[in-house]
């Protein structure tokens, strides 16, 4: 295989992409098990890491889903990808600075339609495959993941009712430790997916790889490699609203949630949904609020959420087709376009320091958002 | 347009099947060992309820690895 300068700008962009994608959901697997002190917080993201690693070789169902799926791979060039992987990167670091779990996937998924749209025309955008695979996904899942985790936190607390206190919450820690471990996994079967499939359908667009081929395996290895450094990175802000801002959590309802999000995510990457962990992981923890007598869910962080879930796929369009219709006039637009994401990336990280969240202090925070302190 | 509820009803099933036999068998363990730890606290050996809890953790051990080699294979 020989590579154009284009291409390789391209998957540099795509594993760029899966770094923040990896910092971005740390929080998924691991909020629940930090807040709770079921795992230190270091222990946390090195242990998610590994998992997302593994989790990466383990199923590539999602990654094909993506290549073949919802923009015609023959009215893609790697310039197009380029600018919706522009799209999603910005999106990303932008919720990440203000500590909003949205989704990584729908971040992708809407700078490569809003890419494609600009570039090659509404056609090349297959809209009955972005609602079968994305919306439809998107609505179902935090619920089914809420209802299922509901009736499993109601579960656990009736059963462990009348016995020892101690006992439970010692259990329940390691319990959860598993369960954690399980959702690490399961968010590599799923999300470094879709890094491997962006690579993919470039090396397809490019002529490099037959159309409807799958990811080869150094595509498989570069991206899982990506996915665990950013998750060990750590992304503390998120993990706090996650952990701390949405609910109370004690250790049987991390466990249940966590089972919950791993079961959904685990069987639905199977069937090669694409389905969002932010949002299941999501739906879980509201749904272990529910099912603990009492436990109060702040539906204003929630409904925060649910906001920025709505803006994600069309801000990241937005984004994306700017940067489409500036990349496509030349190689001088390309590259300017690499350079303003990268001062947005710079801009970003600095802004961050301004208010750092890190793993010393991701617990010590007020459970409410202290006001205009952003 | 071709929606999958078929799939997507498939998806809610298993996971609402697998989280409820889980979390279910799991809290039965963790009774399991509080009665133990009652029993000792009384003078009992504990021994029933100790056995109970571990065949509930492998029980939970052998359906998660059932999940995965299934994803696996």
């Amino acid at each position: 295989m020989d590579f154009s300068l284009i291409v390789l700008v391209v998957i540099v962009a795509a594993l760029a992409f899966d770094f923040t994608n990896g910092f971005h959901d740390t929080a998924n697997a691991m909020a629940t098990s930090i807040a709770t002190g079921a795992l230190k917080p270091r222990v946390a993201v090195a242990v998610s890491a590994v998992l997302n690693l593994v989790g990466a070789f383990l199923s590539i169902e999602v990654a094909k889903t993506i290549s073949g799926g919802i923009v015609d791979d023959t009215k893609v060039t790697p310039v197009i990808i380029f600018a919706g992987l522009v799209g999603a990167i910005v999106w990303n670091l932008v919720t990440w600075l203000i500590g909003l779990p949205s989704s990584s996937s729908h971040a992708l998924f809407g700078g490569l339609i809003g890419a494609t749209w600009i570039a090659s025309g509404s056609d090349a955008v297959h809209f009955g495959k972005v609602v079968e695979k994305v919306l439809i996904p998107a609505l179902a899942s935090p619920v089914v993941a809420g209802i299922v985790a509901t009736l499993g936190t109601f579960l656990v607390y009736r059963i462990t009712a009348r016995a020892k206190q101690g006992t439970v919450g010692r259990t329940f820690k390691a319990g959860q430790i598993a369960s954690a471990s399980l959702v690490s996994l399961a968010h590599g079967t799923n999300d470094a997916q879709k890094t491997m499939g962006v690579i993919t359908l470039t090396l397809i667009a490019s002529g490099s790889l037959a159309p409807n081929s799958g990811p080869p395996l150094w595509v498989i290895l570069t991206a899982g490699t990506a996915i665990a450094l950013g998750t060990y990175l750590g992304g503390w802000r998120i993990i706090q609203t996650m952990g701390k801002k949405l609910t109370e959590i004690q250790t049987p309802q991390g466990f249940a949630a966590e089972t919950s999000a791993a079961a959904v995510i685990l069987t639905s990457a199977h069937l090669g949904f694409a389905l969002s962990t932010t949002h299941v992981c999501s739906g879980g923890i509201i749904g272990s609020g529910l099912g603990r007598k009492l436990a109060e869910v702040r539906w204003g962080v929630a409904g925060k959420m649910v906001v920025a879930w709505a803006l994600t796929l069309p801000a990241a369009a937005i984004v994306g087709a700017v940067a489409a219709e500036v990349s496509t006039l030349g190689t001088w637009g390309t590259v300017l376009i690499g350079l303003a994401g990268v001062v947005v990336a710079v801009g970003i990280y600095l802004a961050s320091k301004r208010n750092p969240i890190n793993a010393n202090t991701v617990n010590e925070s007020e459970p409410v958002a202290q006001p205009a302190n952003a | 347009m071709h929606i999958d509820w078929g799939s997507l009803g498939l998806v809610f099933v298993v996971a609402l099947a697998s989280v409820v036999v889980l979390t279910s068998l799991f809290s039965f363990a963790v009774v399991g060992l509080s009665q133990r730890e009652a029993a000792r606290e009384s003078g009992g050996s504990g021994t029933g309820p100790l056995a109970g809890a571990v065949l509930c953790f492998a029980l939970c051990l052998a359906i998660v690895g059932y999940g995965i080699y299934l994803i696996v294979a």
